[in-house]
């Protein structure tokens, strides 16, 4: 199976589309990754409620974590319209996250969920997936030649699209460096951008990496408005 | 020489007096005025100048009051409690106060307590109090939020502040006084005393000492003789720019030979690696010279210090890491490298050599550049003249008071009403509004957040008595781990290193920031060393020594001081004076002269705008004279005026006396009145700052006071970036989300206050209403020379460079004066 080899392309709207396995795919400014020939959109780590996780712990960070979310997976599904919404593991941020929700953030979740197909993957955190929300739990999703789960397996998985791993691109310039969110791919194999508003980043220079890829992967950074391209040389670990 | 005693007075017990009599001593007059108030039951406040017995005077009360009681018949507890703001000046005290203890004979148990006491003597001394603890304001934060405190501290007599005029301008001093207001609820006779150098307005100080609406009582020690300051003149020429006062060097070198020991202060860390090395270059008769600044690792700096009291040192080149702290007989030289930036910082770094009150101090102020040149010779004459720097009003901020509440809750429980009249009973709060405390309680107990989603869980909450408390044990372990007012930027290790991973000898510590501008393979300058950076791994940054003479990396961040108000005015004063021209050097007379001519002389309430073309753009320089942090804003706030009126700013570089701009398009034809509007604070204020990183960084500040988020979990550490990537996360939702929470508010204040010196900024404005002078030049003035220079410097590195610098320079100048 050999991958055609297009370069990447930069879209009017900010967004990138390249091929991972052979298959187009549009990573999006906001973290979000649409494949549009099957009109899905899909969305990793939300880690819904987070913020009141750690309330519950004594440390009261702002509530407005999963509205705040939710306000840009809507924006998304806005502008794009997708038939399916695929969200890829760890949307909620524990067992009892489901419970925790707003009841506004309850109706947003099931207005988003009308009229489209809502799939939930389940993942570490939310390994039940949802009990009363709206849509399907699925452990994976095959949209042909893509797999779509949670937890990328180690080894070089050829079409595997998956999250879990939040990576951070960091670059330097001028005296000051720039951390930001970003897709993964070697062209082989995609790793999403956390979504959440309080989901953490780990660099993707890190060692947890070094398994997934047959070749260095390049980042696909989320600026303000667009995607930024940078190729591994260009990536530098946190220290 | 010792003055003969008088007869001693009837205050003074009779060991005490043998005691005095036997070193050859009377007790001073501010000592026995001390005693008197403590007799009388009074809060006071010492102001007296180093070397004046004022520790002793402190003290002197506590001793005599100790000393006329049996163990056996005192109440449990402690007597005195001391607070000082550094550990090392607790320890000091110690060691001086066993002195007249152990002489005397007196059964008096005296020990100190700091973040490095060990766990089995903290618990002694819960278990056993000693008469005299000696602390740190940390240590008594961490007192408050202890369950058995209200028992602990119920016998209290006394609490002496030292250094109070380094303390209460701060964060730190706000949770001190707070601190101060829940030890009077345990021991309600509690006297306070504290201690300071002199200061511009010391009825603010008695304000702060005292529980409000209470004043503390002055007492004055006899002022020294005045102070030697000479100005430095290298070859009776001053440097058109730089900061370095490299050409002066040499002239320090000789000067150091003739005292016994010198201290050499400088503004910047990177200024006394620079001078450190500079020294040693000419350090021809191998003169024990040292080096402290805040990034060496504290052992080293203990050594110095160590070296130091013992008498081995010639000189020292050291920041204001030595502003405060232990006093070094030896002394009898200050030097102050570059420009003082303020009388009270100077008289106090001057007060550090020679502690005999009847021998005039010796300083000698080099200044760098010639507006240097006019601020050393204003601070010279501010000394003479006894004007000190005032400090500008302070209210106490809102995330200390939310630290302070938690831990108030995790002593005891607490109504809300006691809480609130006890916060205003510590002076930065006394003007607190009930909206303000409902808030910060609010933010305590469950995040004060509009949406309440969060009604189920508190780190407080209140009982069926009405009383708020600690919501369980845990929760109180978690703060008490948490507190204090200090925010330190996340440092590593600097290691050298022994291998791939580390673990080699500890030469110090820096700001995470400044290896992230480094590649392996860059050397810098650390220590008066050169060294080579090869990598971090985990807290430490791995170096190796290296061969280079001149490190690559040169720009090194350190505390960067703003020139004072005072000292500003002063400056505008001198420059708009002929007469007093005369009082500087010639060719800086000079200088002043050809400005005249080829541009103006501004008069001392007017603003200078010049404005002309040179290299293929146009420039905008003015002359505030407002310090650094006031024009950064200000060029922040002109640039974003320009754009708008499509100018096409292209950057900007400010000292503390000028800012220049330059542009795309000629900026002569402008409307300067309307460019330099006070409405400039309002709306592009705001919308400037809400892009800005540096709320970011203000926000984690407050974030990690208020206890928002955790610099320390039981046992582990967050690293700095995991703290900073989160606090990030939590800033961006929360001003979208709730603009005007609490910590918000803090982050704003904060950073009004400590980046960007607005109230100076808004001062100004409204000083230059309709005094704005604007002059369209042909070509740079010479005022404008030393600020020219400056642009691009920062970027340039190494020797070479400093060739191509100076001969740039050199048509700079000869455009200028021709």
């Amino acid at each position: 199976m050999t991958a055609p080899t297009n370069p990447p392309v930069r879209l009017p709207c900010g967004s990138v589309r390249l091929r991972v396995n052979g298959e187009a795919v549009t990573l999006r400014p906001s973290g979000a990754l649409w494949l549009e020939q099957h009109q899905t959109l899909v969305v990793a780590d939300l880690h819904l409620e987070k913020g009141s996780a750690y309330a519950a712990r004594g440390q009261m960070l702002p509530p407005y974590d999963t509205a705040e979310t939710l306000r840009r997976l809507t924006q998304e599904v806005t502008a794009l319209g997708p038939g399916r919404l695929i969200l890829l593991g760890d949307s909620l941020h524990d067992g009892q996250a489901e419970a925790r929700l707003a009841s506004t953030d309850v109706d947003q979740i099931d207005r988003l969920a009308r009229g489209l197909e809502l799939l939930w993957v389940i993942g570490n955190h939310d390994a039940d997936g949802p009990r009363h929300l709206p849509g399907q739990t699925m452990d994976e999703i095959h949209i042909n030649p893509l797999i779509l789960r949670h937890e990328p397996l180690p080894a070089p998985q050829p079409g595997e699209v998956a999250g879990h791993l939040h990576p951070c691109a960091k670059v330097t310039g001028k005296g000051r460096s720039v951390r930001r969110r970003c897709f993964a791919t070697d062209g082989q194999r995609l790793i999403l951008p956390a979504f959440g508003a309080y989901a953490g980043g780990l660099n993707l220079r890190d060692d947890a990496f070094n398994p997934l890829f047959a070749k260095p992967p390049i980042a696909a950074a989320l600026g303000k408005d667009q995607v930024h391209l940078i190729g591994w040389s260009q990536l530098v670990a946190d220290r | 020489m010792e003055r003969p005693a008088p007869p001693l007075r009837p205050t003074l017990p009779s060991p005490f007096q043998d005691w005095f009599a036997s070193k050859g001593w009377a007790a001073r007059d501010h000592q026995i005025a001390m005693v008197q108030r403590a007799q009388a039951g009074r809060h006071v406040l010492l102001i007296a100048p180093t070397g004046g017995g004022k520790t002793l005077a402190g003290f002197l009360p506590s001793l005599i009051e100790l000393s006329q009681t049996p163990a056996s018949e005192r109440p449990e507890g402690i007597h005195t409690l001391y607070i000082s703001p550094l550990k090392a000046l607790a320890v000091d005290v110690a060691r001086n106060l066993m002195a007249p203890i152990e002489e005397m004979g007196l059964p008096i148990r005296v020990e100190s307590r700091t973040g490095d006491t060990n766990l089995s003597k903290r618990q002694r001394q819960k278990a056993n109090p000693p008469d005299i603890l000696l602390t740190t304001p940390e240590q008594l934060a961490l007192f408050c939020a202890w369950d058995g405190a209200r028992a602990y501290f119920a016998n209290l007599k006394t609490v002496i502040i030292d250094e109070v005029h380094a303390l209460h301008g701060s964060k730190r001093g706000d949770l001190l006084c707070l601190g101060l207001a829940r030890l009077q609820s345990f021991a309600p006779a509690m006297r306070r005393v504290g201690l300071s150098a002199t200061v511009e307005d010391p009825d603010r100080l008695r304000r702060w000492i005292a529980p409000r609406p209470e004043v503390a009582d002055l007492v004055l020690g006899t002022p020294g003789a005045p102070p030697r300051i000479e100005v430095l003149l290298s070859d009776q020429r001053v440097p058109w720019a730089g900061h370095s006062a490299q050409h002066a060097m040499a002239e320090v070198y000789e000067t150091l030979k003739t005292a016994r020991t010198a201290l050499v202060f400088v503004n910047t860390r990177w200024q006394s690696e620079f001078a450190f090395q500079e020294l040693w270059r000419l350090n021809e008769d191998n003169l024990p010279i040292a080096l402290h600044h805040g990034a060496l690792a504290p052992e080293q700096r203990r050594k110095v210090e160590a070296a130091m009291a013992r008498g081995e040192l010639r000189a020292v080149v050291c920041t204001s890491t030595l502003d405060l702290g232990i006093d070094w007989g030896a002394v009898d030289l200050v030097i102050q490298l570059a420009a003082p930036k303020g009388s009270s910082r100077l008289v106090q770094r001057i007060g550090r050599s020679n502690h005999r009150l009847d021998e005039p101090s010796r300083a000698l102020l080099v200044p760098a550049n010639r507006f240097e040149m006019l601020e050393c010779q204003a601070a010279l004459e501010a000394v003479a003249a006894g004007a000190l720097d005032g400090d500008p009003p302070r209210t106490g901020a809102l995330d200390v008071l939310a630290q302070h509440l938690m831990g108030a809750c995790c002593g005891e429980p607490l109504s809300s009403e006691a809480l609130f009249a006890e916060a205003r009973s510590a002076a930065p709060y006394e003007d607190m509004s009930q909206q303000d405390f409902d808030d910060a309680l609010s933010f305590v107990s469950n995040g004060g957040y509009a949406l309440r989603t969060y009604d189920q869980f508190h780190r407080i909450v209140t009982g069926q008595d009405g009383l708020w408390r600690v919501r369980n044990p845990q929760t109180a372990q978690r703060h008490r781990l948490n507190v204090g007012a200090i925010v330190a930027g996340a440092t590593l290790n600097i290691r050298v290193s022994s291998g791939r991973h580390g673990g080699g000898r500890k030469i110090g510590e820096a700001e995470e920031w400044y290896f992230e501008q480094l590649t392996p393979g860059d050397t810098f300058l650390f220590g008066g060393e050169v060294w080579r950076f090869e990598g971090v791994s985990g807290m430490d940054a791995r170096v190796t020594r290296s061969a280079d003479k001149e490190p690559k990396i040169p720009s090194w961040g350190g505390t960067k001081f703003s020139m004072s108000s005072h000292l500003a005015e002063r400056v505008r004063d001198m420059i708009m004076d002929r007469d007093h021209w005369q009082q500087l050097p010639g060719d800086v007379q000079d200088w002043l002269g050809a400005q005249a001519t080829h541009s103006a002389i501004p008069a001392a309430d007017q603003l200078l705008v010049e404005t002309f073309p040179r290299g293929g753009k146009h420039y905008l320089v003015c002359y505030p004279f407002e310090g650094r942090l006031a024009h950064t804003t200000l060029a922040m706030l002109l640039t974003r005026r320009l754009d708008r009126l499509g100018i096409a700013p292209l950057g900007f570089v400010c000292n503390d006396y000028v800012l220049c701009i330059w542009a795309m398009k000629p900026m002569d034809g402008l409307d300067l009145d309307a460019l330099f509007q006070q409405d400039m604070l309002g709306d592009d204020l705001e919308a400037w700052l809400d892009e800005s990183v540096m709320l970011k960084r203000m926000f984690r500040h407050c974030a990690l006071i208020s206890g928002l988020i955790e610099r320390r979990f039981t046992g582990a550490e967050k690293s700095g970036r995991q703290v900073t990537f989160s606090s990030d996360l939590i800033y961006d939702v929360l001003r979208k989300h709730q603009p005007d929470h609490l910590l918000l508010r803090c982050a704003r204040a904060d950073a009004a206050v400590g980046m960007l010196d607005i109230r100076r900024l808004g001062d100004f404005l409204q000083r230059i209403v309709g005094k704005v002078r604007g002059i369209s030049l042909p070509k740079v003035s010479p005022f404008a020379v030393p600020v020219m220079m400056e642009i691009g410097r920062e970027a340039i590195a190494g020797a070479a460079q400093e060739a191509i610098l100076e001969a740039a320079a050199f048509d700079l100048i000869s455009e200028a004066l021709s």
